[in-house]
């Protein structure tokens, strides 16, 4: 069980980090947020599935704090993108 | 009857994991900006909520599930903000769709 949950962590971060693709490549600004938006969820996402299977509780937190993160960087695209 | 939990999180986590497949392909495959953030949020709100759904049954104490609960409706909720905030900005500074 405790082995399903770490490849499925496993699974996710590959997911996450082919996406970050996307950063290098995308035309438009907003295209390389949206890679870093998902690298917030599926951050949070690995974290949880890590917390649970270690019984690490501060790992959750971690995720938490991720979480907050993630939410104060869109804020801080959307206030300083830059206007065309 | 734990055999039974156990079953249902390997069931619930990996449709999660298979939702964050969805969403990378969609974002790396999908033609414009606004089809990408679709692709985005899908796996943003229902691929995290399949996975908290799946640890639920795993988590040591009540307030353990709680707290994991309240993180996904973190995620939902900002996710859903940045989503349209997003949204705008890809608008203006892109072709008009």
């Amino acid at each position: 069980m405790i082995n399903y949950l770490y490849a499925a962590a496993a699974f996710i971060l590959a997911m996450v980090a082919l996406g970050l693709l996307r950063v290098f490549y995308g035309p438009a600004e907003a295209d390389r947020m949206m890679a870093v938006q998902l690298l917030g969820t599926g951050g949070v996402a690995v974290l949880l599935i890590v917390g649970v299977a270690a019984a690490v509780p501060a790992v959750v937190d971690v995720g938490l704090m991720l979480a907050l993160l993630a939410a104060f960087v869109a804020v801080a695209f959307v206030t300083y993108a830059p206007r065309t | 009857m734990p055999h039974a939990l156990d079953v249902f999180t390997v069931i619930t986590v990996s449709s999660g994991a298979v939702l964050f497949l969805a969403g990378t392909v969609g974002l790396l495959r999908f033609p414009d900006t606004l089809t990408r953030l679709h692709a985005l949020t899908k796996a943003d709100n229902l691929g995290l909520g399949l996975v908290v759904l799946g640890l639920l049954p795993l988590a040591q104490s009540r307030l353990d599930g709680l707290k994991l609960i309240s993180i996904w409706l973190l995620v939902q909720l900002s996710g859903a903000i940045a989503a349209q905030l997003i949204a705008n900005v890809a608008r203006q500074e892109g072709p008009p769709p």
